[in-house]
C-alpha cells in the first residue's frame, strides 16, 4: 500500500472498489491489510474492481441506525461476491434478488461516497 | 470438574435508576447467597463488559465496589459468546485448581441508559467500522443478511422464523422477571413493524436492562448438584462480510469440541440453551448444532418439539427474545435458567427431565462461539 497508489477506494473518498491480492499464493481479500492473511506474506498489490459481481445476499433495512440516515430508509444492503473473487457489502437497487448479476456505481450516503449496485 | 454452586438473576426490562455496577451487584449477592458463601469465599473473578460503562478495568472496579479480594481476576470480551466463555474459563480455572470459587458477573442498564438510537449505534460497531458501518449497517442487518442468504438455501420461510419467536414467548410467559409476557402470534410476528427484511420487530431480541451472576466452584456448597461436564469453541470471522459461509459457521465445531470433552452424543441431551439474538439465530444454531435438520426448526416448534413438556425443551425461560438481552448476561441467563431446571427449582416451568444440557451461544456476527455441557448429578 504505498500513499501514491492510483487505485481507487471508496472508504477514502474515491469512486471505485479496491481489493488486495497475494503475489506469493494468488489470495484475493477486500479488507485492506499489509500481509495476506492467508499465508502471511508481506507486500500485497493493491487492485482496482471491476465493479461487476452477483448478488450472494440481500437485506431491505427500514430501521436506520441515526436521524441522518432516516432520510435515506429503507434502502437495500447487499453483499457482492465480487468477479475478481472477494465478498463487499454495499447498496443496491430495491428489486435486487439473490444470484442476480450487478454492476457497481457510486452514489452519496450519509455525506460520503459508497459502492451502489444496478442490475448489471 | 466444577459445580454451579450458585445463581443470581434480575428481572430484565426496564429498571430505572439502575446503574451497571447496581445490576451486578444485585445479581453477585444473590448468586453468593445461593452458593451459600461470602465474599471472602470468592478468590476468582470474571467479569464481561458493559457498553454504557464501558470502564478499561470492569473486574478490578467491581472488586471494589462489591468488597472483594480474589487472586485472580479479569475481564473476557466475546461479545454474545461472553457468558458462557466465562463459564468455560472458570470451569478451566477451578477444574486446574487455580482457584477455588469463581464469580462470574455481568449486568448493564443497557435500556434506560441512553437512547434507543444510541444503542443500536453502538451495536452496529462489531461491524467494520469502515468497510460495514458507513453504509448504514445495524446488527439486525448483519443477520438479516444472513437470513435472506440461508433461507435462500434452505427453504426457511418468515412463519418458520416467527414459530421461535412465539415459543420463546409463552415460555416467557411463565417467568415473572421476563420483559415480555404477553402471548404472540406467528400472525403478530409476520404483521410487526419491519427492522430489516425479512426480521421484523418480533424477530428481534429487546434491549433490555438486566443483571446476571453464578459461581462455579470446585466443589458444591450449596444444595446445587449441578456439574460443567464439558465446553468448547470455535472462532472464524468478526464481520459479516468476512465470514468464510453465511450457511456453516462455528457452531458445529464448537459443540463437537464441547461435547467431546464431556463424553456424550448429541442424542444425550435432554435440555437445550441455545442463543437467541435473532430468530433467523436460534434457527441456525439448532440446524447446525443438529437438533433440527436443516430448513426444519420452525416446523419442530410449530409440533411442539422444543416445549416444556416437547421432547427437547429449549429455553424455558424465554431467551433472548422475550426475558431479554441485557448484553453479555443475556445468554448468562440461558445458563441460569439450566442450573434452575437441575436443580427442580423451575416451578410453574419445570420439565420432567433436565439431566444432562447443552448451552450454546454466539458473538458478533455467529463469529464467536462457545458451548458448554451441564449435568445434574
Amino acid at each position: 500500500m504505498t500513499p501514491a497508489s492510483p487505485v481507487l477506494d471508496w472508504t477514502r473518498g474515491g469512486a471505485g472498489i479496491a481489493f488486495q491480492s497475494c503475489s506469493a499464493c494468488g489470495h484475493h481479500w477486500y479488507f485492506r491489510r499489509d500481509f495476506c492473511p492467508r499465508c502471511g506474506s508481506g507486500s500485497p498489490v493493491d487492485r482496482q474492481a471491476t465493479g461487476l459481481g452477483t448478488v450472494h445476499a440481500a437485506t431491505l433495512v427500514t430501521r436506520a441506525p441515526s436521524e441522518e440516515l432516516r432520510a435515506h430508509a429503507p434502502y437495500l444492503i447487499i453483499l457482492v461476491d465480487a468477479d475478481e473473487g472477494f465478498r463487499l457489502m454495499a447498496h443496491g437497487a430495491r428489486q435486487l434478488r439473490i444470484g442476480e448479476r450487478v454492476r457497481c456505481r457510486f452514489v452519496s450516503f450519509g455525506g460520503r461516497l459508497i459502492p451502489f449496485f444496478d442490475p448489471a | 470438574m466444577s459445580y454451579v454452586t450458585g445463581v443470581g438473576l434480575t428481572p430484565f426490562g426496564k429498571l430505572p435508576g439502575r446503574t451497571t455496577l447496581d445490576l451486578m451487584s444485585e445479581a453477585a449477592a444473590a448468586a453468593l447467597a445461593d452458593a451459600q458463601l461470602e465474599r471472602a469465599d470468592v478468590d476468582g473473578l470474571l467479569c464481561a463488559y458493559s457498553t454504557t460503562f464501558p470502564h478499561l478495568m470492569l473486574s478490578t472496579t467491581f472488586v471494589e465496589h462489591f468488597g472483594l479480594s480474589p487472586t485472580y481476576a479479569h475481564s473476557i470480551l466475546v461479545g454474545g459468546a461472553t457468558g458462557f466463555a466465562m463459564a468455560m474459563l472458570a470451569h478451566t480455572l477451578v477444574e486446574s485448581g487455580v482457584v477455588h470459587n469463581v464469580l462470574v458477573v455481568a449486568g448493564e442498564n443497557r435500556l434506560t441508559a441512553q437512547s434507543r438510537d444510541a444503542a443500536v449505534q453502538t451495536l452496529a460497531q462489531v461491524g467494520h467500522a469502515e468497510y460495514e458501518v458507513p453504509l448504514g449497517a445495524t446488527i439486525p442487518a448483519y443477520y438479516a443478511l444472513v437470513a435472506s442468504r440461508y433461507m435462500h438455501e434452505h427453504g426457511t420461510t418468515e412463519a418458520d422464523l416467527a414459530e421461535l419467536a412465539v415459543l420463546m414467548r409463552r415460555n416467557a410467559m411463565s417467568h415473572p422477571g421476563a420483559q415480555f409476557r404477553e402471548p404472540i402470534t406467528v400472525q403478530d410476528v409476520l404483521a410487526s413493524k419491519p427492522i430489516a427484511s425479512p426480521l421484523k420487530l418480533l424477530d428481534c431480541c429487546p434491549v433490555s436492562d438486566g443483571g446476571v451472576a453464578f459461581v462455579v466452584g470446585r466443589e458444591p456448597t450449596s444444595g446445587s448438584r449441578v456439574r460443567i461436564r464439558g465446553a468448547g469453541q470455535a472462532h472464524t470471522h468478526q464481520y459479516v462480510t468476512g465470514a468464510p459461509s453465511l450457511t456453516a459457521f462455528g457452531a458445529k465445531a464448537s459443540v463437537e469440541r464441547a461435547r467431546e470433552s464431556a463424553g456424550i452424543a448429541l442424542s444425550d441431551v435432554r435440555y437445550a440453551a441455545i442463543y437467541d439474538s435473532f430468530t433467523i439465530t436460534l434457527t441456525i444454531l439448532l440446524e447446525e448444532i443438529g437438533l433440527a435438520p436443516r430448513g426444519q426448526a420452525g416446523k419442530r416448534a410449530r409440533s411442539g418439539y422444543f416445549d416444556r413438556d416437547g421432547r427437547l425443551p429449549l429455553n424455558t425461560h424465554g431467551g433472548l427474545l422475550s426475558y431479554g438481552h441485557c448484553g453479555a448476561g443475556g445468554a448468562m441467563a440461558h445458563l441460569v435458567e439450566t442450573q434452575q431446571q437441575m436443580t427442580g427449582h423451575a416451578g410453574a416451568r419445570q420439565v420432567k427431565d433436565p439431566s444432562l444440557a447443552l448451552l450454546h451461544g454466539d458473538g458478533g456476527v455467529l463469529s464467536s462461539h462457545c458451548s458448554l455441557v451441564m449435568e445434574a448429578q
